[in-house]
């Protein structure tokens, strides 16, 4: 018996109209107090930029709570009019930007604490699937080192790859599709 | 007779058989773009089991019917493209936003990077959504696009197709897709549709031909169903 799902297939090249026809990259403004931008370029086994990828974000608000139904944790605040999601396109040589507010740490499997992290998907011509990535922070040196996930990958390099770099307040967090510093990227398990 | 992809490294074979392998080397832009180190495996927290509500967003009334966002009617066979979207644990997925666009009937889509020697068509902008219904039905009137060359392999077309993005009740049950038309010439020669290594699989990326919903005098009808990752568990087959 096989899965019953319908397949992914690309995104292509040609989907800017229907997917960004407007800009979903700041899911709060730019002056908000709290705001933090993030930076990256998605890269190919080259090297080489990839100009025609979708980058989304998922996360939580500020106190560790998602804006869906399923987060039934009440005793947290929701944060009207940050719904969490976001989207950029790489148009320029590659670089994809977000603003955005630094989410709270939220539970992981068993209700471990996670730390703090924003969930990723590329899409991109090339792509068949989306793949899968988180962005860490880099000044939660020790949650990181608690973190469930982090500490599931055993390679370190690959571990670093999944933690966002400080430069000069901007978070940079590049995405390398293949190669020797590729990304880490995930499959969800159904555990 | 299933066929295995034979240049996936072990840890990247999808663990949903449904799916298609990142590595598909037909597919020549998959060479340099397929992630090749094992996956991590992300067991189940809230992080993925929640999903953005995107669907809230308004959407004007001629977002779904895509012959009607501009002055005149575009050129071509005009159809309605319909279906229901379930989640994994077979659920509808309600009041959910769908994501569509697509070439013209001359297989051009008004993307500044499309160098297909086709007509533009004034009158066709390719880009549509709707939330599905209470029932997870979703319903689109477009023009049947057209099938156009890329720069894949010699003489390389793709079969007619329109796009779909899909949220679906979590951040897992994320879906980009491809629906295709009913006994397209093209199917065999198509290594974005072939890279979908399981014949079942691939046929459900494939519309059927509905007669029932088809208006008189007025355009034809297509049925699209689409089966979303669940919260809980990969969705199986029926026998």
């Amino acid at each position: 018996m096989g899965s019953a799902t319908t397949p992914s297939q690309t995104i292509g090249p040609f989907f800017h109209d229907a997917l960004l026809d407007e800009d979903r990259s700041e899911l709060v403004p730019p002056d908000h107090p709290q705001a933090i931008r993030i930076e990256g370029t998605v890269y190919d086994g080259t090297g080489d930029p990839v100009p025609d990828a979708m980058v989304e974000i998922w996360q939580a608000n500020s106190a560790g709570r998602y804006d869906d139904p399923e987060d039934d944790r009440k005793d947290l605040p929701l944060d009207k009019g940050f719904a969490g999601y976001g989207r950029s396109d790489t148009v320029n040589g590659g670089e994809f930007s977000f603003v955005t507010l630094k989410p709270g740490a939220v539970p992981g499997p068993g209700d471990q604490p996670q730390a703090p992290h924003i969930m990723v998907s590329v899409f991109a011509r090339g792509l068949l699937r989306r793949v899968v990535t988180r962005i860490y922070f880099p000044d939660e040196e020790e949650t990181n080192s608690s973190d469930p996930v982090l500490s599931s990958i055993d390679d370190p390099e690959l571990r670093r790859t999944l933690i966002a770099v400080d430069e000069g307040g901007v978070l940079l967090f590049d995405i390398r599709l293949q190669g020797d510093n590729q990304t880490a990227f995930f499959e969800f398990s159904d555990e | 007779m299933r066929q295995q992809p034979t240049n996936e490294t072990a840890g990247l074979r999808p663990k949903d058989d449904a799916q298609p392998p990142y590595l598909y080397p037909d597919y020549v832009a998959t060479r340099l773009r397929a992630p090749k180190k094992p996956l991590i495996i992300l067991p189940k927290a809230l992080s993925d089991t929640t999903g953005p509500a995107y669907g809230r967003q308004s959407i004007g009334e001629s977002d779904s019917d895509l012959t009607r966002q501009h002055e005149g009617e575009p050129l071509g066979e005009r159809i309605i493209v319909h279906g229901k979207v379930l989640d994994g644990d077979g659920r509808p997925v309600r009041n959910s936003l769908v994501e569509i666009w697509q070439a013209n009937a001359a297989g051009r889509y008004t993307h500044h990077l499309d160098r297909h020697h086709a007509p533009l068509d004034p009158n066709f902008g390719g880009a549509g959504r709707c939330r599905t219904d209470g029932e997870g039905l979703y319903r689109f009137v477009t023009i049947k696009p057209g099938a156009y060359p890329w720069k894949n392999h010699h003489n390389a077309w793709r079969p007619a197709h329109i796009h779909l993005s899909l949220f679906g009740p979590a951040y897992r049950s994320r879906l980009i897709t491809q629906m295709y038309f009913p006994g397209d010439p093209l199917f065999g020669q198509d290594p974005i549709f072939q890279s979908v290594r399981d014949p079942k699989a691939r046929e459900r990326l494939i519309s059927s031909f509905d007669l029932e919903t088809t208006e008189p005098e007025w355009a034809l009808a297509y049925r699209f169903d689409i089966v979303l990752e669940g919260r809980d568990a990969t969705p199986m087959e029926d026998h």
